[in-house]
Parts: C-alpha cells; sequence; structure tokens
C-alpha cells in the first residue's frame, strides 16, 4: 500500500469476472432508461451493449437487455438495485455460458467491392445466417446474427474484404425449451 | 356530474388525505398557483424558509423527530436545484420526504425557459423515485404513489415535478387506495427458518455482539422497545452506529457505546473479536467497518435488513434476514420465550468471560480527555450540556465535524428520534434547519444544535426563520475558529499544514443573534459554562450560544488509518506509544 492521505480504505484485491446477461422488465414511460443506464454509472457498474425494445403494448411494457462484466458481489449488487426502481417488475440474469440460453446479437455489414470480393465476403459469413438485404453491382448489404465475439471476427475478417460500414446491436437473450423465465 | 379540481387544488387534497399538518418551501414563479390555494386549505401550516436546502434540511429533521414524511415545496431551476443537497442527504440516510417542485409550464420544457432545469434529471440520483406530471389526471395517482414510495420499505426521498399549466389544469381526484403493491416491493421476506438458524447461532455463540443502526429507528418506536426486550433476554451486549443511537438506552450499561471510526474502545475491540456479529439495521458503513480485509475476522455475521441490497454490500454475511427490523426481531423474542430459551440465564456462564473482556476494555476509558480549568474543552462543554438537560425530553441535532462527533460520544440517547445528525453524507449546514424542523414537529420540546462555527455559517439564514415562527431552538455552536476535523486531519496526516481550514473572520455570534432578533450567549470560562448553559435553556426564543472552546482539541478515539478496530487510537496519553505508520495514513 502506498503512502495515501485519502481518507478512504483503499480498494482491496478484485475478484474474478463474470459476463452476465441480465435482463429487466419495465414500465414503459418516460426516462426508465436513464433510471437503468444512470443506475449503472452511478454506481460504477459496466455496460458492455445494450438492447431496449417494447414487448407489450397493451401492458406498455419493455425488456432490456444488458451484457455486463462484474464480480459475483458486483453482479448480485446490479440485480438487487435494479430491483429497487419503481418502474421495474422483474430482473433476469444469466451468466454469458449459460448453455441453457439462447445470446444473439444482429449486425448489418456494407460492403463495398468488386464482386470477387463480395463473393468472398458473403462465404466468410456463411456461418451467421447471412441475409442479403440489399445488393448492387459494387455493394452489398448483409445481416448476420450472431455472438458477439463471433461478429467481432467477421468484421475483423471482412475489412480487408471492402467493409465500409458496420450497425450493430446490442444481446438480447432468451432460455431455451418450454421453461419461461419468472 | 363529477366535480373537477385543479391540480393546485388536487396537490393539497392529497396533501390532506396523506394527513399532512406542515410543509416547508418557499415560493417562485413556477409555483405560484400552488401557493394560491395554499389559503383554502387552513389544517396545512406552510413554513416558510429562507433558502431550498434549509426547507429540505428542516423537512428531514420533521421526519426523523416524527416519524412522519416531511413536505418539502419549491419552485423550479433554482429553488428545486438548491434542494438537492437535502434529497441527497435523506438519500444516504433513509429520510421519508416528499419534494414538490413547480416546473416551467408544459410546452416550455427543453427550450431553456427562464427557471427551467431538468429537475427530474438532476434528482433522479438522489431520490427513490421522481416524477414529471405531464397529463393533470396523472397527479392524484402520483401524489399518492410519491408518498408510498417515501414510507415504504427502506424509506428516503421522492421528488414530484409539476409544470406550471399542469396547476391550472382540472381533473378529478381520486382517495389514495388502500394497500398499494408497489410490484411486490414491500419486502418481509424471512421465514421461520431464518430465525430458527438466528437462535441456534445465538444459543452457540461464546462472544456475541448486536450492531445496531437507523433502521431500528426508521421501523418506529415499537422496534426500539422490542430491540431492549431482546438484548434484555440475550443477555449480549450491544453497540450502536451514529445513526441508531437513541434505540438503545446510551446509560445502559449492556450499551458499549457507538463503535467506529470515532466509536468507543470497546465497541470496537468487541467488533473485532466477537464470534456472532448480528447487524440490525445498519450497513457496513465504510466508517464502521475501517478496513474490510480485516474486518470482524473470527465471526458468523447476520444482517438483519429491510433492503436487500444492502446485504452483501460491503461485508458478505452467513445468514441474511431481509425484513422489517421490528417484525424480525418480534419474532425472535417470541420463538426464544416459547423455547423457553432464556439466554441470559442459560448462556451467563458461556458469555461470562466475554463480558470480563469487555469489561477491562471499558477501563481504558477511551471518551476521557484532560479537563482544563482555564479554558472550555468542548467535551466538557457537551458533557455539561448533557447533564444540565438530561431531566427534559431533549431533541439534538448537529451539524457535521468534530462537535458532532462529541455530541455522538458524550450526549447519551434514551429514546430514539431525538437524535438529528447528517451521516451518510456528512452535510455541513445540517443541524440548524433540522433543529427548525424538529421545533416544528414537537412546539413545547427542547430542541439544541449542537454546531461547530463553520458548519453553522453554511446555512445561517434559518434562525431567521425561527425567529418568524417563534420556534425558539438552542445553537450550540462550539466555537474553535477552524474546520476542525479538516484541521485534525492535517495535523495528523498532513504535517500541521493547516490549509484554508482557519476562519480568520467570523461574525460576533452575540450580536450577529441580537440582528437576527433572537439571544446571544457567549461562554469564555468553564466557571462561566453551567450558569449560561441554564440561562439558554430558560429562554423561551431562539438563542445562539456561542461556547468558545479549546482551539486544539482533537476528537479521540479514533480507528486511524489502515488498521482494524483493535488497533484504536487513543486519546493524547495513549498516543506517545502508538504513532500512526505511513502505512497507517491512508485510512483517517
Amino acid at each position: 500500500m502506498s503512502k495515501s492521505k485519502s481518507a478512504y480504505s483503499t480498494p482491496t484485491k478484485l475478484g474474478k469476472l463474470d459476463t452476465h446477461i441480465i435482463v429487466v422488465w419495465v414500465d414503459n414511460e418516460a426516462s426508465v432508461l436513464s433510471r437503468v443506464v444512470g443506475l449503472f454509472s452511478g454506481r460504477g457498474y459496466n455496460i458492455e451493449s445494450l438492447a431496449v425494445a417494447e414487448i407489450d403494448h397493451k401492458k406498455s411494457l419493455s425488456r432490456i437487455t444488458i451484457v455486463t462484466t462484474g464480480t459475483p458481489q458486483v453482479i448480485e449488487q446490479i440485480v438487487l438495485q435494479l430491483k429497487k426502481l419503481v418502474p421495474v417488475h422483474k430482473v433476469g440474469n444469466f451468466k454469458r455460458d449459460n448453455k441453457n440460453v439462447i445470446f444473439k446479437e444482429m449486425a448489418l455489414l456494407k460492403i463495398v467491392a468488386n464482386s470477387s470480393k463480395i463473393k468472398k465476403a458473403l462465404n466468410a459469413c456463411k456461418k451467421y445466417n447471412p441475409v442479403i438485404l440489399d445488393q448492387t453491382n459494387k455493394s452489398i448489404v448483409i445481416q448476420i446474427t450472431a455472438l458477439r465475439k463471433e461478429i467481432d471476427n467477421v468484421t475483423k475478417n471482412l475489412k480487408t474484404r471492402g467493409l465500409v460500414s458496420a450497425s450493430r446491436t446490442g444481446a438480447v437473450a432468451m432460455t431455451r425449451g418450454a421453461e419461461i423465465f419468472n | 356530474m363529477v366535480k373537477l379540481y385543479s391540480g393546485a387544488e388536487i396537490v393539497f387534497k392529497c396533501l390532506e388525505d396523506q394527513k399532512v399538518e406542515h410543509i416547508f418551501g418557499y415560493p417562485g414563479g413556477a409555483v405560484l398557483p400552488i401557493y394560491d390555494e395554499l389559503k383554502n386549505h387552513p389544517t396545512i401550516k406552510h413554513i416558510l424558509v429562507r433558502h431550498e436546502q434549509g426547507a429540505g434540511h428542516a423537512a428531514e429533521g420533521y421526519a426523523r423527530s416524527s416519524g412522519k414524511p416531511g413536505v418539502v415545496l419549491v419552485t423550479s431551476g433554482p429553488g428545486a436545484t438548491n434542494v438537492v443537497t437535502a434529497l441527497t442527504d435523506a438519500y444516504m440516510d433513509s429520510v421519508p420526504l416528499v419534494c414538490i417542485s413547480g416546473q416551467v409550464p408544459t410546452h416550455l420544457i427543453g427550450t431553456d425557459a427562464f427557471q427551467e432545469c431538468d429537475t427530474t434529471g438532476i434528482t433522479r440520483p438522489c431520490t427513490k423515485h421522481n416524477w414529471l406530471v405531464k397529463d393533470i389526471n396523472d397527479l392524484p395517482r402520483i401524489m399518492h404513489e410519491a408518498f408510498d414510495v417515501a414510507t415504504s420499505g427502506r424509506p428516503g426521498p421522492v421528488l414530484v415535478d409539476i409544470p406550471k399549466d399542469i396547476q391550472f389544469a382540472k381533473a378529478k381526484y381520486f382517495k389514495p387506495k388502500k394497500e398499494k403493491k408497489l410490484k411486490g416491493k414491500i419486502l418481509n421476506k424471512f421465514n421461520q427458518k431464518d430465525i430458527d438458524q438466528l437462535i441456534n447461532l445465538m444459543s452457540k455463540a461464546l462472544k456475541p455482539v448486536f450492531y445496531t443502526g437507523g433502521g431500528v429507528i426508521n421501523s418506529g418506536p415499537k422496534a426500539c422497545e422490542l430491540l431492549r426486550e431482546l438484548v434484555s433476554l440475550t443477555g449480549f451486549p450491544i453497540t450502536s452506529t451514529l445513526q441508531g443511537l437513541g434505540a438503545y438506552p446510551g446509560d445502559d450499561n449492556q450499551f458499549l457505546g457507538m463503535l467506529g471510526m470515532h466509536g468507543t474502545y470497546e465497541a470496537n475491540n468487541a467488533m473485532h473479536d466477537c464470534d456472532l456479529l448480528i447487524n440490525i439495521g445498519a450497513r457496513f458503513d465504510d466508517r464502521i467497518t475501517g478496513k474490510i480485509d480485516e474486518f470482524s475476522p473470527k465471526s458468523k455475521k447476520v444482517h438483519i435488513d429491510i433492503d436487500p441490497s444492502s446485504i452483501n454490500k460491503i461485508i458478505k454475511v452467513d445468514l441474511s434476514i431481509v425484513g422489517d427490523v421490528a417484525e424480525v426481531i418480534n419474532s425472535t423474542t417470541k420463538n426464544l420465550k416459547k423455547k423457553n430459551f432464556n439466554l441470559k440465564n442459560s448462556n451467563k456462564q458461556k458469555i461470562s468471560n466475554w463480558w470480563q473482556q469487555i469489561q477491562k476494555w471499558r477501563t481504558k476509558k477511551s471518551l476521557n480527555f484532560v479537563n482544563s480549568s482555564t479554558i472550555i474543552k468542548p467535551q466538557h462543554a457537551v458533557q455539561r450540556l448533557y447533564e444540565l438537560t438530561k431531566n427534559q425530553d431533549t431533541y439534538i441535532t448537529t451539524e457535521v465535524g468534530q462537535h458532532q462527533m462529541w455530541a455522538a460520544q458524550h450526549y447519551k440517547f434514551n429514546k430514539p428520534n431525538r437524535w438529528m445528525t447528517s451521516g451518510g453524507l456528512g452535510t455541513m449546514g445540517y443541524g440548524l434547519p433540522a433543529a427548525v424542523g424538529v421545533q416544528v414537529a414537537h412546539p413545547k420540546k427542547l430542541v439544541v444544535d449542537i454546531a461547530g462555527e463553520a458548519s453553522i455559517l453554511m446555512t445561517m439564514q434559518e434562525i431567521s426563520t425561527a425567529v418568524q415562527y417563534n420556534l425558539p431552538i438552542k445553537i450550540f455552536i462550539m466555537n474553535n475558529q477552524y474546520m476542525g476535523m479538516v484541521r485534525q486531519w492535517q495535523e495528523l496526516l498532513h504535517e500541521k499544514n493547516y490549509s484554508e481550514s482557519y476562519s480568520e473572520a467570523l461574525p460576533d455570534f452575540v450580536k450577529l443573534a441580537e440582528a437576527y432578533g433572537c439571544v446571544g450567549i457567549r461562554a469564555k470560562s468553564p466557571d462561566e459554562l453551567d450558569e449560561k448553559i441554564r440561562e439558554m435553556i430558560s429562554i423561551d426564543r431562539p438563542v445562539i450560544f456561542d461556547c468558545q472552546v479549546d482551539q486544539d482539541e482533537n476528537c479521540y478515539p479514533m480507528i486511524p488509518s489502515g488498521k482494524p478496530h483493535n488497533q484504536m487510537l487513543l486519546g493524547p496519553k495513549d498516543q506517545d506509544e502508538n504513532k500512526i505508520t505511513g502505512k497507517g495514513k491512508a485510512l483517517v
């Protein structure tokens, strides 16, 4: 410990960091997203990605999916703090390596290149459910859905194959099988 | 046809149905319709403060001394930003406040209109919840929900921002619904198994200690009674946080005094050496725990709290019981009695060694100080104030700093809701407006703000409020001309470089009192102190008492720097033996 003159304790050793997907069901009302995001920034939690949209118009419910990293204690705090927010209905918490949960991100990739390069690019996306949304003789827009890491890899590969623009969503999650989260 | 009410009328109808008797506020352009409506509601008395921060702290003092939510009414823009400190203070110390703020008319929101600010944005991190009312039809529901949120679970501040056009608009009024469910957020989640586990741990413990906090007081007077019964039933020692003082009688033999950075030697050592730590309504604040790695290393830890997010936040515990303190204690004592499990007798032998150890620590007399016959020692001043006021029901507020710690150490509280201090946020300037609020709630009682001369100048203007409403608060300033706690740290940690902690110019507090229309008293030497304090108590008007104390006195004992609970720094005598090492400086 250095000769700190702080009025506060020095940080203790950080525990192991895990990546979790936190799913939050909230009332779709004004400023609800800022409450959730503000909780993260205010308490120093990390947000890797964020996806949010209304899922039930009648009940005015939105589902927020947040990918975050933290020690087990921090993840526990995130869940408990979220549950305290008034517009929050329920909170789901899944480890990223949980086999019973599907995680997906979507990306739109624009490639501007000659036809042989475009072909190669499409080939590189083969494994990730590519959908061609637009095509000209000099360009193509491909939609893929995959894990974050996979999209990272694809975009890295495509840099040399004419990728000029990539637009990505945050992860969304769904449990496998007939079970639903309560 | 159903009668329609204006937004301003609805605000007051809600306040009436919520049984609000006092509101603290300051008018301005964006709340004028509400102020216009005030005259039609004689059961609600408005206290005009001199600054919105004062309104917030006054409402806090009101709430903490009465157990009812404090209500604040401010205007838009600066009115709202001025109240932010008080909202944050209430948030940190779990005080129920309902703040109503005016806002510019709906169509001007977002245009940088005159006295506009993003009030709900600014106050989001310092309230439990806030609302911007955009539709008059939502107003009754939101107002009632605001009171629900503020007072349920772990209490805290909320804010309702009402644009001026909404205050004029008309709608139907609804009474509050009984038993509103806040999406399952009312928490009494414990079950019999938890209680059985707790009793099992209690029956096995050789060195148990209760560590109780503000949660007991927030749970209500009943919780404090139940706590006393539990402590007496078990025979266990008990220590309290700053906010918990008064939940258990300060002069009782089982009470070890306050714990933490400036807690007693016996309380901190008991925390360190215990084998069972039962936290009731406290939150393992960093001023309590000191160095986390070495906090109470040998103990099983139990945490009873209504707020699930307080559990395992700082300290991992072995048993957590989420619920209202009163109900958990009630269930515990019932079970103890049912099993005819009188720990006091059966375990007396078991924990007698523990009590002997505690007695040894007590002989250190860690609150002792070297008194003087020529200069008033601040600890002596608090002791005399206590002795001369203990025979009447006295309410104490404080500012923040050395005087606050001395008050906590030397003033013994026997009842809950008698001690109002800013613990979490540490807001200098809290005590005077808080005293105003306390006196409003308890007009006939003695209310003393134990203050420092630096803190008091931060919200001095509120003495004018006290004069206006004939609130006979006593401002007991322990004047050492320094920001004492800053000076103490500079002395101990920064090589006596007293950078900007000395006030070279201070007002003459006696003349200042007279200028405000109240009474000023000055005490300079120990032999006149008692007589002057008696004079202060006898005056039925606001008094500013300028008690000129030793400038160099430091607040001991203290847990220095990177040290655990069992390595405290005691008073001047002890210090030569235990110099703070370089390593130790970090935690002070």
